[in-house]
């Protein structure tokens, strides 16, 4: 017993202080890309053509990214060949619309906070079910993480619960497989009204890697109304804190 | 002996397919049984259909020896089950039927393994509608009949945040007398899409072919790759992949001591692991942006170079790491309360891990030794881990100890490869594929041994790319380890294999 105390002690209090101190990534992280603002027609169509997962795209005389798309590969051709791109270190990505995750310039509309009704049920206790629908198990990784110490999600009111007969919402990851659709359904509708979907993750938000895969569905699409979507691959822990937050008006 | 039939290789080597003899199935089904009922056990078995019929290949890995062998057959149709002979067969000739609907006569548990269509257009060997995709979980569960005898389903979708299978349990009262785990709910198709070239799109999906084993699977893709182009890569790029994968194994090692701790109600150790295991993703994160290891390992070499200053200040991060995490796992393992529950829990015997063919931490801690790092090396490897670590009482407290040392023993390989850091580039283009060629690669990840194999046509394009994760060998000894337990061990003993069910899925 006096160990174990003794190693609590050593082990310490780390908890981390988010949201009031911002958190420090390294420096190697990539987050929200930044589009060069001046690109020759002939560069951006080499780069449009270079994102093997269309993740870019000409609109009129910009490049527009699609961060539900985009893998934030360490060997974008688009950032490394062409220079259309560089990744920041900002890792506030989660966005309420489908279209908000289309990003022209430097402005990137983050999560809006629930309507007023929503906001009063869920705003100070929101209970979710997860479930992976062909998730490589990175995205459902790091939001299990949201659980231990150094994040504690139950401080702000937000857990994972066994059953969707508890829960509030779905968190969704994975392509959304042929073999998982049905399951999917399935415990959304066990979910009782009214209720919110979140989809974390690029496969989730249009399939990631396995966009077109003759198994996959490319993603939630238009089998559930999304509520939030969280950008990445996987997304990290604090890109979907700061979603969750901002959905529940706490950033 | 049937040696001389047999196609012996070192790691890394790259065999022409015409240098490979076509056996008669006879032939082929004899040497294989008895390389296994010596020194072999199967590594991978895989279909490649052609004009004549359906080819297949079985690749042996004689660990001793430090050798694979290869062995290559064409049926049609039917053929005689090995599976009878050979159980650690029994999921590879399932794959086939599903794959190819090539039917092994006498299969004792003929059942479909991940629910898709066949890749060719052929009838399906379960009489399912060939225009309907088949649905998962669909097929004849093995069932005990009896008074107080009771099924339990459970899954796909557990109560965790975890990933989705079908569990059912054949009861009396509390003891488990059957469990049958029936999977494929994530698959994405996976090998299907590694067909052609190599590309961005590739990668990405052998780095999340298992999420948790990116560096195991892309180190295992990239070393087969650099075998078919015939182009070794540079020993600072082995060197830094050698240091990823030993990061891998550390968080997920640690998560996992966690996880079994916090399965009987030991939090304090569950608390620390779960902080412990974000500050081993972070250090992959310092190497490579990514707390998974996305973007490390590319054909030809690795993406990332560690510099004098990111080589200290991974060697202090550690010097503070290992004593908390020695803290977190020593009141664990200390614990009589802990032990108890532990002990004797979900256990294996080693002739049942030999024979159903168990790889990685559910192998070692059966007393099997089988590490790919010792006998399979490959680049920095070869003078990289000269120790196996074994626990011979195939019990949950066994494989959690073998995470435990091998925790300690990945410390010290990171911090002596990081102070003996190869000079020299990262990185050098893959040369082309060889054409008509094959090659396997194997990779102890930190489940176990992670084993790519591919096969090229006369264009050096991929025409078929095998993957066995350790997953697909090791669940089979999750069902086995539950018999005559208490169903509410479920949970400690599944935590104890810890297994993959994407990589199970492909």
């Amino acid at each position: 017993m006096l160990t174990i105390l003794r190693e609590r002690l050593r082990q310490g209090h780390r908890t981390a202080k988010f949201p009031k101190v911002e958190p420090t990534l390294p420096e190697r992280f990539r987050g929200l890309p930044r589009l060069s603002p001046t690109l020759s027609p002939q560069i951006r169509a080499a780069a449009v053509a270079s994102c093997p997962f269309a993740a870019l795209r000409s609109n009129g005389d910009k490049l527009q990214i699609d961060l539900g798309r985009c893998l934030f590969c360490a060997d974008c051709p688009a950032a490394a060949e062409h220079g259309a791109l560089t990744f920041s270190n900002d890792y506030r990505l989660a966005a309420s619309q489908r279209e908000h995750l289309l990003l022209e310039d430097e402005v990137h509309r983050l999560a809006d906070r629930l309507g007023e009704r929503m906001l009063k049920l869920f705003g100070r206790s929101l209970k979710l079910r997860q479930v992976s629908a062909g998730g490589c198990n990175a995205c459902e990784a790091d939001l299990n993480v949201l659980g231990t110490l150094a994040f504690d999600l139950g401080r702000f009111g937000i857990q994972f619960v066994a059953s969707p007969r508890h829960a509030d919402g779905i968190m969704v990851t994975g392509p959304v497989t042929d073999n998982m659709k049905s399951a999917l359904l399935d415990t959304y509708a066990a979910i009782p009204e009214p209720k919110l979907v979140i989809a974390s993750g690029a496969c989730a938000i249009a399939g990631g890697p396995f966009a077109g895969s003759p198994e996959g569905n490319n993603g939630i699409g238009n089998l559930l109304p999304v509520d939030l979507y969280i950008p990445g691959c996987p997304p990290h822990p604090y890109t979907a804190l700061d979603g969750l937050l901002r959905l529940l008006g706490r950033r | 002996m049937n040696r001389s039939k047999l196609i012996r290789f070192r790691h890394g080597a790259c065999v022409p397919l015409a240098e490979l003899p076509r056996l008669d199935f006879s032939v082929f089904r004899e040497s294989l049984l008895e390389e296994v009922a010596g020194d072999a056990r199967v590594a991978s078995f895989f279909g490649y259909p052609t004009t004549a019929g359906l080819d297949i290949y079985a690749i042996l890995a004689r660990d001793w020896k430090g050798e694979l062998a290869l062995l290559h057959t064409q049926v049609s149709g039917n053929y005689p089950s090995l599976t009878p002979d050979c159980p650690q067969l029994h999921l590879f000739e399932r794959e086939l039927a599903e794959q190819y609907g090539v039917r092994p006569e006498g299969h004792p548990w003929l059942k479909p393994v991940r629910f898709h269509r066949a890749w060719l257009p052929v009838a399906d060997i379960w009489g399912r509608d060939p225009g309907q995709h088949p649905v998962p979980g669909d097929m004849e569960f093995y069932r005990v009949e009896g008074e107080e005898v009771h099924e339990v389903a459970v899954g796909p979708v557990h109560a965790g945040v975890i990933e989705p299978g079908h569990f059912r349990f054949q009861c009396h009262g509390e003891e488990v007398m059957h469990l049958e785990i029936s999977l494929g709910y994530q698959h994405r198709g996976i090998e299907q899409q590694l067909i052609g070239t190599p590309s961005l799109v590739t990668l990405r999906q052998l780095e999340t072919v298992a999420g948790d084993t990116t560096i195991g699977h892309t180190t295992a893709s990239c070393q087969m790759l650099e075998s078919l182009s015939g182009h070794d890569a540079l020993p600072r790029a082995h060197a830094i992949r050698a240091i990823g994968l030993e990061l891998e194994r550390l968080a997920n090692h640690v998560g996992d001591i966690g996880a079994l701790a916090g399965d009987v109600g030991f939090l304090p150790t569950s608390s620390f692991c779960g902080r412990l295991r974000g500050d081993y993703l972070n250090l992959m994160a310092e190497l490579c942006g990514s707390r998974f290891g996305r973007g490390l390992v590319r054909p030809g070499g690795v993406q990332f170079d560690l510099d004098a200053a990111l080589i200290e200040r991974i060697l202090k991060r550690l010097d503070v790491l290992e004593p908390e995490t020695r803290g977190a796992f020593d009141i664990c393992f200390d614990s009589p309360s802990v032990l108890a529950r532990f002990e004797g829990t979900g256990r294996i015997s080693i002739d049942d891990a030999e024979n159903l063919g168990l790889v990685g931490v559910a192998a070692k801690a059966c007393g099997l030794v089988r590490d790919a790092r010792l006998h399979h090396p490959f680049g920095i490897d070869d003078e990289f881990l000269d120790m196996p670590i074994i626990e011979t009482d195939g019990d949950v407290f066994a494989r959690g100890n073998v995470r435990r040392r091998e925790t300690y023993a990945s410390i010290k390989l990171i911090r002596d490869t990081l102070k003996r850091l190869p000079a020299g580039g990262i990185f050098r283009p893959l040369a082309p594929l060889a054409p008509d060629s094959l090659a396997v690669s194997l990779c102890e990840g930190w489940r176990g041994e992670v084993v790519h194999a591919a096969i090229t046509d006369r264009q050096g394009h991929i025409s078929r790319y095998k993957i066995v994760d350790p997953s697909f060998h090791n669940w089979s000894g999750l069902a086995m380890a539950l018999r005559g337990q208490q169903i509410s061990d479920f949970p400690l003993c599944n935590k104890s294999f810890n297994l993959s069910y994407c990589g199970f899925d492909l």
